[in-house]
Protein backbone atom coordinates (compact mmCIF):
# COMPACT_ATOMS: atom_id res chain seq x y z
CA UNK A 1 0.00 0.00 0.00
CA UNK A 2 1.65 3.67 -1.12
CA UNK A 3 0.55 6.51 0.16
CA UNK A 4 -0.97 8.96 -2.85
CA UNK A 5 -3.00 12.23 -2.98
CA UNK A 6 -6.17 12.20 -5.25
CA UNK A 7 -6.92 15.65 -6.52
CA UNK A 8 -10.34 16.51 -5.77
CA UNK A 9 -13.14 18.45 -8.61
CA UNK A 10 -15.14 21.53 -7.57
CA UNK A 11 -18.24 19.62 -8.05
CA UNK A 12 -17.52 16.63 -6.24
CA UNK A 13 -15.96 18.80 -3.29
CA UNK A 14 -19.66 18.63 -1.75
CA UNK A 15 -18.42 15.50 -0.41
CA UNK A 16 -15.02 16.03 0.86
CA UNK A 17 -15.79 19.00 3.38
CA UNK A 18 -14.53 21.29 0.73
CA UNK A 19 -11.28 19.52 0.57
CA UNK A 20 -9.67 19.63 -2.76
CA UNK A 21 -7.03 17.15 -1.86
CA UNK A 22 -7.77 13.83 -0.09
CA UNK A 23 -4.66 11.18 1.36
CA UNK A 24 -5.85 7.74 0.22
CA UNK A 25 -2.81 4.37 0.65
CA UNK A 26 -3.32 2.40 -2.19
CA UNK A 27 -1.67 -0.17 -4.56
CA UNK A 28 -4.04 0.53 -7.66
CA UNK A 29 -6.37 2.96 -8.73
CA UNK A 30 -9.57 0.69 -8.19
CA UNK A 31 -8.08 0.81 -4.25
CA UNK A 32 -7.23 4.55 -4.39
CA UNK A 33 -11.11 5.18 -5.42
CA UNK A 34 -12.03 2.61 -2.97
CA UNK A 35 -10.55 4.51 -0.04
CA UNK A 36 -11.99 7.66 -0.88
CA UNK A 37 -15.10 6.25 -1.15
CA UNK A 38 -14.97 4.95 2.35
CA UNK A 39 -13.76 8.49 3.91
CA UNK A 40 -15.94 10.44 1.99
CA UNK A 41 -19.56 8.38 1.94
CA UNK A 42 -21.40 9.24 -1.34
CA UNK A 43 -18.02 10.22 -3.84
CA UNK A 44 -17.77 6.79 -5.61
CA UNK A 45 -21.78 7.18 -7.15
CA UNK A 46 -20.63 10.18 -9.17
CA UNK A 47 -17.63 7.85 -10.31
CA UNK A 48 -17.88 4.87 -10.73
CA UNK A 49 -21.42 2.89 -12.04
CA UNK A 50 -23.34 0.17 -10.95
CA UNK A 51 -20.79 -2.21 -12.17
CA UNK A 52 -17.82 -0.69 -10.47
CA UNK A 53 -17.30 1.12 -13.64
CA UNK A 54 -15.62 4.62 -14.78
CA UNK A 55 -18.86 6.79 -15.80
CA UNK A 56 -18.39 8.07 -19.13
CA UNK A 57 -18.14 11.56 -18.64
CA UNK A 58 -15.34 11.13 -15.56
CA UNK A 59 -11.61 10.61 -15.91
CA UNK A 60 -9.07 9.42 -13.78
CA UNK A 61 -5.54 10.36 -14.52
CA UNK A 62 -2.47 8.71 -12.05
CA UNK A 63 0.04 12.09 -13.10
CA UNK A 64 -0.45 13.44 -16.27
CA UNK A 65 -1.82 9.48 -18.00
CA UNK A 66 -5.26 8.56 -18.32
CA UNK A 67 -5.39 5.25 -16.57
CA UNK A 68 -7.85 4.57 -19.38
CA UNK A 69 -4.56 4.17 -21.97
CA UNK A 70 -3.02 1.98 -19.80
CA UNK A 71 -4.69 -0.62 -17.36
CA UNK A 72 -8.11 1.21 -16.40
CA UNK A 73 -8.60 0.75 -12.22
CA UNK A 74 -6.22 -1.48 -12.38
CA UNK A 75 -2.89 0.38 -13.22
CA UNK A 76 -0.57 0.75 -10.15
CA UNK A 77 0.20 3.09 -7.63
CA UNK A 78 3.59 4.04 -6.57
CA UNK A 79 4.55 5.53 -3.17
CA UNK A 80 3.69 9.68 -3.54
CA UNK A 81 1.48 9.36 -6.94
CA UNK A 82 -0.71 12.18 -7.58
CA UNK A 83 -4.49 10.79 -9.29
CA UNK A 84 -6.90 13.55 -10.14
CA UNK A 85 -10.74 13.59 -11.03
CA UNK A 86 -11.79 15.46 -14.30
CA UNK A 87 -15.64 15.46 -15.14
CA UNK A 88 -16.72 16.67 -18.33
CA UNK A 89 -17.66 20.23 -17.40
CA UNK A 90 -20.14 22.38 -19.61
CA UNK A 91 -19.82 25.74 -18.29
CA UNK A 92 -19.03 28.83 -20.37
CA UNK A 93 -21.08 31.40 -21.46
CA UNK A 94 -23.17 31.82 -18.46
CA UNK B 1 35.53 62.54 -56.33
CA UNK B 2 32.76 62.39 -53.88
CA UNK B 3 33.04 60.03 -51.24
CA UNK B 4 29.72 58.09 -51.42
CA UNK B 5 31.52 57.71 -55.60
CA UNK B 6 34.53 56.63 -53.64
CA UNK B 7 32.90 53.69 -51.84
CA UNK B 8 31.04 52.98 -54.73
CA UNK B 9 33.89 52.28 -56.24
CA UNK B 10 35.35 50.20 -53.86
CA UNK B 11 32.13 48.30 -53.42
CA UNK B 12 31.79 47.40 -56.95
CA UNK B 13 35.43 46.16 -57.07
CA UNK B 14 34.89 43.73 -53.86
CA UNK B 15 30.86 42.86 -54.88
CA UNK B 16 30.00 40.51 -57.58
CA UNK B 17 27.16 41.59 -59.61
CA UNK B 18 24.69 39.20 -61.83
CA UNK B 19 22.29 40.58 -64.66
CA UNK B 20 18.80 39.46 -63.90
CA UNK B 21 18.54 37.59 -66.32
CA UNK B 22 21.20 35.32 -64.65
CA UNK B 23 19.68 36.33 -61.83
CA UNK B 24 16.43 34.90 -62.84
CA UNK B 25 18.21 31.42 -64.04
CA UNK B 26 20.39 31.31 -60.51
CA UNK B 27 17.35 32.01 -58.80
CA UNK B 28 15.47 28.91 -60.85
CA UNK B 29 18.40 26.94 -59.34
CA UNK B 30 18.08 27.73 -55.83
CA UNK B 31 19.76 30.84 -55.32
CA UNK B 32 17.56 33.33 -53.01
CA UNK B 33 16.80 36.70 -54.25
CA UNK B 34 15.96 39.16 -51.80
CA UNK B 35 14.47 42.65 -52.55
CA UNK B 36 15.37 45.67 -50.66
CA UNK B 37 13.16 48.50 -51.86
CA UNK B 38 11.13 50.33 -49.45
CA UNK B 39 7.96 49.14 -49.41
CA UNK B 40 6.42 51.57 -51.61
CA UNK B 41 8.72 50.43 -54.40
CA UNK B 42 7.76 46.65 -54.13
CA UNK B 43 4.08 47.38 -54.16
CA UNK B 44 4.14 48.16 -57.66
CA UNK B 45 5.84 45.21 -58.22
CA UNK B 46 8.56 42.63 -57.49
CA UNK B 47 10.49 39.87 -58.96
CA UNK B 48 7.86 36.73 -58.22
CA UNK B 49 9.56 34.32 -55.97
CA UNK B 50 11.50 37.37 -54.46
CA UNK B 51 12.35 37.89 -50.35
CA UNK B 52 10.98 41.12 -49.43
CA UNK B 53 13.47 42.76 -46.82
CA UNK B 54 13.69 46.32 -46.86
CA UNK B 55 17.41 47.35 -46.39
CA UNK B 56 16.59 48.92 -43.16
CA UNK B 57 15.78 45.69 -41.34
CA UNK B 58 18.27 43.71 -43.76
CA UNK B 59 20.92 42.12 -41.21
CA UNK B 60 18.18 42.10 -38.27
CA UNK B 61 15.83 39.93 -40.47
CA UNK B 62 17.76 37.76 -43.34
CA UNK B 63 18.19 34.91 -41.23
CA UNK B 64 14.54 34.34 -41.33
CA UNK B 65 14.42 34.07 -44.44
CA UNK B 66 17.61 32.38 -45.08
CA UNK B 67 18.77 30.61 -42.01
CA UNK B 68 21.74 29.04 -44.51
CA UNK B 69 24.97 31.23 -44.56
CA UNK B 70 26.13 28.84 -47.76
CA UNK B 71 23.31 29.33 -50.11
CA UNK B 72 23.91 32.12 -52.85
CA UNK B 73 22.38 35.36 -51.86
CA UNK B 74 20.97 38.08 -55.11
CA UNK B 75 20.59 41.65 -53.53
CA UNK B 76 18.12 43.89 -55.65
CA UNK B 77 16.94 47.38 -55.62
CA UNK B 78 15.82 49.46 -58.02
CA UNK B 79 19.41 50.73 -59.86
CA UNK B 80 21.75 48.42 -58.87
CA UNK B 81 23.17 51.12 -56.56
CA UNK B 82 21.41 50.33 -53.02
CA UNK B 83 21.59 46.35 -53.14
CA UNK B 84 25.88 46.93 -53.07
CA UNK B 85 25.73 48.35 -49.63
CA UNK B 86 22.85 45.81 -48.72
CA UNK B 87 25.13 42.93 -50.07
CA UNK B 88 28.59 44.14 -47.89
CA UNK B 89 26.29 44.26 -44.92
CA UNK B 90 25.31 40.02 -45.87
CA UNK B 91 28.94 39.39 -46.48
CA UNK B 92 29.45 41.18 -43.20
CA UNK B 93 27.04 38.93 -41.45
CA UNK B 94 28.98 35.84 -42.81
CA UNK B 95 26.95 34.69 -45.84
CA UNK B 96 29.49 33.35 -48.63
CA UNK B 97 28.12 33.92 -51.63
CA UNK B 98 26.53 37.08 -52.13
CA UNK B 99 25.88 39.05 -55.53
CA UNK B 100 24.21 42.34 -56.48
CA UNK B 101 21.82 42.44 -59.12
CA UNK B 102 22.92 45.20 -61.78
CA UNK B 103 20.74 47.62 -63.11
CA UNK B 104 17.97 46.34 -60.13
CA UNK B 105 14.63 45.43 -60.76
CA UNK B 106 14.56 48.51 -63.50
CA UNK B 107 16.13 46.28 -65.59
CA UNK B 108 14.56 43.11 -64.51
CA UNK B 109 11.45 44.30 -65.66
CA UNK B 110 12.97 46.04 -69.09
CA UNK B 111 14.38 42.05 -69.76
CA UNK B 112 10.80 40.70 -69.02
CA UNK B 113 11.19 38.63 -66.45
CA UNK B 114 8.94 37.41 -64.16
CA UNK B 115 7.21 40.64 -62.24
CA UNK B 116 4.44 40.01 -59.22
CA UNK B 117 2.95 42.83 -57.40
CA UNK B 118 2.77 41.30 -53.55
CA UNK B 119 -0.69 41.64 -51.59
CA UNK B 120 0.87 44.17 -48.92
CA UNK B 121 -1.30 45.43 -45.55
CA UNK B 122 -2.12 49.26 -45.74
CA UNK B 123 -0.25 52.21 -43.97
CA UNK B 124 -3.03 51.81 -41.46
CA UNK B 125 -3.12 48.14 -40.99
CA UNK B 126 1.00 48.18 -40.70
CA UNK B 127 0.66 50.60 -38.10
CA UNK B 128 -2.03 48.81 -36.18
CA UNK B 129 -0.59 45.32 -36.19
CA UNK B 130 3.00 46.65 -36.04
CA UNK B 131 3.87 44.50 -33.07
CA UNK B 132 2.64 41.26 -34.61
CA UNK B 133 4.83 42.27 -37.78
CA UNK B 134 7.29 42.60 -36.04
CA UNK B 135 7.86 39.03 -34.97
CA UNK B 136 9.18 36.75 -37.22
CA UNK B 137 6.65 33.81 -36.40
CA UNK B 138 3.67 36.91 -37.57
CA UNK B 139 5.44 38.95 -40.05
CA UNK B 140 3.28 40.65 -42.73
CA UNK B 141 2.68 37.33 -44.22
CA UNK B 142 1.48 35.68 -41.16
CA UNK B 143 -0.68 38.69 -40.21
CA UNK B 144 -2.09 38.82 -44.05
CA UNK B 145 -3.26 34.96 -43.05
CA UNK B 146 -4.71 36.02 -40.34
CA UNK B 147 -6.85 39.01 -42.22
CA UNK B 148 -8.15 36.37 -44.60
CA UNK B 149 -9.30 33.86 -41.55
CA UNK B 150 -12.54 32.95 -40.40
CA UNK B 151 -12.89 32.22 -36.83
CA UNK B 152 -17.00 31.04 -35.54
CA UNK B 153 -17.61 31.67 -31.36
CA UNK B 154 -19.60 29.41 -30.22
CA UNK B 155 -21.16 31.94 -27.23
CA UNK B 156 -21.10 35.81 -26.66
CA UNK B 157 -20.15 34.93 -22.97
CA UNK B 158 -17.76 34.48 -20.48
CA UNK B 159 -15.38 32.35 -22.83
CA UNK B 160 -16.64 34.52 -25.90
CA UNK B 161 -15.93 37.70 -24.49
CA UNK B 162 -12.02 37.80 -23.75
CA UNK B 163 -11.71 35.16 -26.97
CA UNK B 164 -13.55 37.90 -29.57
CA UNK B 165 -11.97 40.83 -28.25
CA UNK B 166 -8.60 39.13 -28.95
CA UNK B 167 -9.21 37.83 -31.53
CA UNK B 168 -10.69 40.98 -33.29
CA UNK B 169 -7.70 43.25 -31.81
CA UNK B 170 -5.35 40.50 -33.57
CA UNK B 171 -7.00 41.21 -36.77
CA UNK B 172 -8.93 37.62 -37.87
CA UNK B 173 -10.61 39.23 -40.74
CA UNK B 174 -14.36 37.37 -40.20
CA UNK B 175 -15.38 36.47 -37.06
CA UNK B 176 -18.81 34.44 -36.45
CA UNK B 177 -20.72 34.80 -33.37
CA UNK B 178 -23.53 32.53 -32.34
CA UNK B 179 -25.73 33.13 -29.68
CA UNK B 180 -29.36 34.23 -29.20
CA UNK B 181 -29.56 35.28 -25.51
CA UNK B 182 -30.13 38.80 -24.42
CA UNK B 183 -27.66 40.68 -21.88
CA UNK B 184 -28.23 40.50 -18.42
CA UNK B 185 -27.22 42.59 -15.55
CA UNK B 186 -25.90 38.80 -14.14
CA UNK B 187 -23.18 38.27 -16.82
CA UNK B 188 -21.32 41.62 -16.43
CA UNK B 189 -19.66 40.37 -13.83
CA UNK B 190 -17.59 38.34 -16.61
CA UNK B 191 -18.98 39.10 -20.12
CA UNK B 192 -16.56 41.97 -21.09
CA UNK B 193 -17.86 42.37 -24.62
CA UNK B 194 -20.86 43.87 -22.85
CA UNK B 195 -22.17 46.94 -20.70
CA UNK B 196 -24.44 47.98 -18.72
CA UNK B 197 -26.59 50.28 -20.88
CA UNK B 198 -26.93 47.00 -23.01
CA UNK B 199 -28.59 44.82 -20.46
CA UNK B 200 -32.05 43.20 -22.24
CA UNK B 201 -30.49 43.94 -25.75
CA UNK B 202 -29.17 40.84 -28.40
CA UNK B 203 -25.79 39.76 -27.28
CA UNK B 204 -24.41 39.51 -30.86
CA UNK B 205 -25.85 43.25 -31.79
CA UNK B 206 -23.61 44.14 -28.29
CA UNK B 207 -20.89 41.87 -29.43
CA UNK B 208 -20.56 43.55 -32.89
CA UNK B 209 -20.94 47.15 -31.00
CA UNK B 210 -17.75 46.58 -29.01
CA UNK B 211 -15.57 44.75 -31.78
CA UNK B 212 -16.79 47.35 -34.30
CA UNK B 213 -15.22 50.25 -32.08
CA UNK B 214 -12.06 48.32 -31.12
CA UNK B 215 -11.58 46.87 -34.93
CA UNK B 216 -13.26 48.54 -37.98
CA UNK B 217 -11.60 46.16 -40.15
CA UNK B 218 -12.76 43.18 -39.54
CA UNK B 219 -16.15 41.65 -39.93
CA UNK B 220 -18.62 40.44 -37.56
CA UNK B 221 -21.15 37.92 -38.22
CA UNK B 222 -23.95 37.59 -36.22
CA UNK B 223 -25.88 34.39 -35.87
CA UNK B 224 -28.86 34.73 -33.41
CA UNK B 225 -29.24 31.26 -33.45
CA UNK B 226 -29.39 27.92 -30.87
CA UNK B 227 -27.25 25.36 -32.52
CA UNK B 228 -28.98 21.59 -32.73
CA UNK B 229 -28.79 19.43 -35.22
CA UNK B 230 -31.08 20.79 -37.52
CA UNK B 231 -28.89 23.68 -38.09
CA UNK B 232 -25.74 22.47 -37.03
CA UNK B 233 -24.33 21.57 -40.57
CA UNK B 234 -25.56 24.59 -42.09
CA UNK B 235 -23.92 26.57 -39.71
CA UNK B 236 -20.03 25.32 -38.79
CA UNK B 237 -19.14 24.16 -42.55
CA UNK B 238 -16.50 27.23 -43.91
CA UNK B 239 -14.98 28.27 -41.02
CA UNK B 240 -11.37 27.92 -40.13
CA UNK B 241 -10.90 27.37 -36.28
CA UNK B 242 -14.19 26.99 -34.17
CA UNK B 243 -14.10 28.47 -30.46
CA UNK B 244 -16.45 26.42 -28.25
CA UNK B 245 -17.73 28.92 -25.38
CA UNK B 246 -20.93 27.19 -24.64
CA UNK B 247 -22.56 26.50 -21.50
CA UNK B 248 -24.06 23.59 -21.87
CA UNK B 249 -23.34 19.74 -22.66
CA UNK B 250 -26.00 19.33 -25.60
CA UNK B 251 -24.27 22.41 -27.44
CA UNK B 252 -20.38 20.97 -26.85
CA UNK B 253 -21.25 17.71 -28.17
CA UNK B 254 -22.62 19.03 -31.51
CA UNK B 255 -20.15 21.57 -31.80
CA UNK B 256 -17.63 18.61 -31.33
CA UNK B 257 -19.23 15.95 -33.57
CA UNK B 258 -19.66 18.52 -36.27
CA UNK B 259 -16.12 19.47 -35.96
CA UNK B 260 -15.22 16.08 -36.61
CA UNK B 261 -17.57 15.87 -39.02
CA UNK B 262 -16.11 18.67 -41.05
CA UNK B 263 -12.61 18.40 -39.82
CA UNK B 264 -12.44 22.00 -38.39
CA UNK B 265 -9.99 22.40 -34.97
CA UNK B 266 -12.40 22.74 -32.17
CA UNK B 267 -10.74 24.89 -29.39
CA UNK B 268 -12.50 23.84 -26.34
CA UNK B 269 -12.75 26.07 -22.97
CA UNK B 270 -14.78 25.42 -19.77
CA UNK B 271 -15.23 26.71 -16.41
CA UNK B 272 -16.58 25.78 -13.14
CA UNK B 273 -16.27 27.91 -10.40
CA UNK B 274 -12.48 28.34 -9.87
CA UNK B 275 -11.53 25.83 -12.08
CA UNK B 276 -10.99 25.77 -16.25
CA UNK B 277 -10.27 23.50 -18.71
CA UNK B 278 -8.66 24.26 -22.08
CA UNK B 279 -7.66 21.91 -24.73
CA UNK B 280 -8.21 21.39 -28.91
CA UNK B 281 -10.11 18.57 -30.26
CA UNK B 282 -8.83 18.23 -33.68
CA UNK B 283 -8.26 14.68 -34.77
CA UNK B 284 -7.25 16.18 -38.83
CA UNK B 285 -4.75 17.84 -37.09
CA UNK B 286 -2.07 16.95 -39.47
CA UNK B 287 1.31 16.55 -37.66
CA UNK B 288 -0.69 13.91 -34.65
CA UNK B 289 -3.86 12.10 -34.23
CA UNK B 290 -5.30 13.96 -30.92
CA UNK B 291 -8.70 12.46 -29.89
CA UNK B 292 -12.01 14.30 -30.08
CA UNK B 293 -14.27 15.51 -27.50
CA UNK B 294 -16.18 11.94 -27.24
CA UNK B 295 -13.34 9.95 -27.20
CA UNK B 296 -12.47 11.74 -23.51
CA UNK B 297 -16.10 12.04 -22.33
CA UNK B 298 -18.37 9.72 -24.77
CA UNK B 299 -21.53 10.14 -23.17
CA UNK B 300 -22.31 13.82 -21.17
CA UNK B 301 -23.99 13.37 -17.46
CA UNK B 302 -27.42 12.76 -17.30
CA UNK B 303 -29.31 15.59 -15.33
CA UNK B 304 -29.31 13.73 -11.53
CA UNK B 305 -25.82 13.44 -11.94
CA UNK B 306 -24.68 17.07 -13.49
CA UNK B 307 -23.59 19.69 -11.18
CA UNK B 308 -26.74 20.91 -9.97
CA UNK B 309 -27.60 24.69 -11.59
CA UNK B 310 -27.75 26.27 -8.10
CA UNK B 311 -24.24 24.78 -7.00
CA UNK B 312 -22.95 26.63 -10.17
CA UNK B 313 -21.46 29.92 -9.96
CA UNK B 314 -17.63 31.52 -11.47
CA UNK B 315 -15.42 33.61 -10.62
CA UNK B 316 -15.70 36.15 -13.15
CA UNK B 317 -11.91 36.96 -14.26
CA UNK B 318 -11.52 32.90 -14.63
CA UNK B 319 -13.54 32.92 -18.16
CA UNK B 320 -11.01 35.93 -19.07
CA UNK B 321 -8.03 33.44 -18.36
CA UNK B 322 -9.73 30.21 -19.88
CA UNK B 323 -11.09 32.07 -23.34
CA UNK B 324 -7.86 34.16 -23.12
CA UNK B 325 -6.28 30.52 -23.59
CA UNK B 326 -8.55 29.52 -26.64
CA UNK B 327 -8.03 32.87 -28.73
CA UNK B 328 -3.82 32.27 -27.95
CA UNK B 329 -4.77 28.27 -29.41
CA UNK B 330 -6.83 29.75 -31.92
CA UNK B 331 -4.29 32.30 -33.43
CA UNK B 332 -1.06 29.04 -33.14
CA UNK B 333 -3.38 27.51 -35.25
CA UNK B 334 -4.42 29.61 -38.45
CA UNK B 335 -0.88 30.90 -38.01
CA UNK B 336 -0.08 27.25 -37.84
CA UNK B 337 2.80 28.20 -35.72
CA UNK B 338 4.14 26.15 -32.41
CA UNK B 339 2.68 23.31 -30.50
CA UNK B 340 -1.30 23.58 -29.87
CA UNK B 341 -2.77 21.65 -26.89
CA UNK B 342 -4.21 18.97 -29.78
CA UNK B 343 -4.10 15.82 -27.35
CA UNK B 344 -3.29 17.26 -23.97
CA UNK B 345 -5.69 19.26 -21.48
CA UNK B 346 -4.70 22.55 -19.91
CA UNK B 347 -6.37 22.35 -16.48
CA UNK B 348 -6.44 25.44 -14.43
CA UNK B 349 -6.58 25.58 -10.59
CA UNK B 350 -7.50 29.26 -9.78
CA UNK B 351 -7.40 28.99 -5.52
CA UNK B 352 -4.11 27.03 -5.79
CA UNK B 353 -2.59 29.07 -9.20
CA UNK B 354 -1.76 25.98 -10.42
CA UNK B 355 -1.89 25.00 -14.14
CA UNK B 356 -1.37 21.25 -14.86
CA UNK B 357 -1.28 19.35 -17.89
CA UNK B 358 -2.73 16.28 -18.80
CA UNK B 359 -2.45 13.78 -21.78
CA UNK B 360 -5.47 12.70 -23.80
CA UNK B 361 -5.17 9.60 -26.36
CA UNK B 362 -7.81 9.34 -29.10
CA UNK B 363 -9.87 6.37 -28.45
CA UNK B 364 -9.58 3.84 -30.97
CA UNK B 365 -12.65 2.85 -30.92
CA UNK B 366 -14.30 6.08 -31.06
CA UNK B 367 -18.11 5.77 -32.48
CA UNK B 368 -17.47 9.50 -34.01
CA UNK B 369 -13.30 10.00 -34.82
CA UNK B 370 -11.94 6.56 -35.10
CA UNK B 371 -10.54 6.00 -38.38
CA UNK B 372 -12.88 4.89 -40.83
CA UNK B 373 -15.88 5.24 -38.53
CA UNK B 374 -19.31 6.25 -40.36
CA UNK B 375 -20.49 9.59 -38.98
CA UNK B 376 -23.48 8.16 -36.50
CA UNK B 377 -25.52 11.37 -37.33
CA UNK B 378 -26.02 13.99 -34.26
CA UNK B 379 -27.81 13.77 -31.14
CA UNK B 380 -29.94 16.41 -29.80
CA UNK B 381 -29.13 15.68 -25.61
CA UNK B 382 -31.67 17.29 -23.21
CA UNK B 383 -30.35 20.85 -22.36
CA UNK B 384 -30.25 21.21 -18.46
CA UNK B 385 -29.00 23.24 -16.40
CA UNK B 386 -28.60 26.41 -18.63
CA UNK B 387 -30.62 28.64 -16.39
CA UNK B 388 -28.65 31.92 -15.58
CA UNK B 389 -25.97 31.06 -13.12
Amino acid sequence: MNHATIRIPTPLRVFTKGQDEVKVRAATVGEALANLGEQCPGILERVLDKDGKLRPFVNVYVGSADVRSMKGLATAVDAGAVLSIVPAVAGGRR
Amino acid sequence: MKAKDKRLSDLKATIAEVTPKDASALQEQGAVLIDVREPDEVAQGSPAGAHRIVRGFLELRVEDAVPDPSKTVLVMCAGGVRSLFAAEGLKLLGYKDVRSVAGGFNRWKQDGLPVEVPRTLSDRDRERYSRHILMPEVGEKGQLKLLDSRVLLIGAGGLGSPAALYLGAAGVGKLGIVDMDVVDRSNLQRQILHTDERTGTSKVASARTTLSALNPSIEIVGIEARLDSSNVDSILPGWDVVVDGSDNFATRYLVNDACVKHEIPNVHGSIYRFEGQVSVFWPAYPARRGPCYRCLYPEPPPPELAPSCAEAGVLGVLPGVVGTLEAVETIKILLGIGDPLVGRLLHYDALRERFTELTLAPDPACRYCAPGAKFPGYVDYERFCSAPA
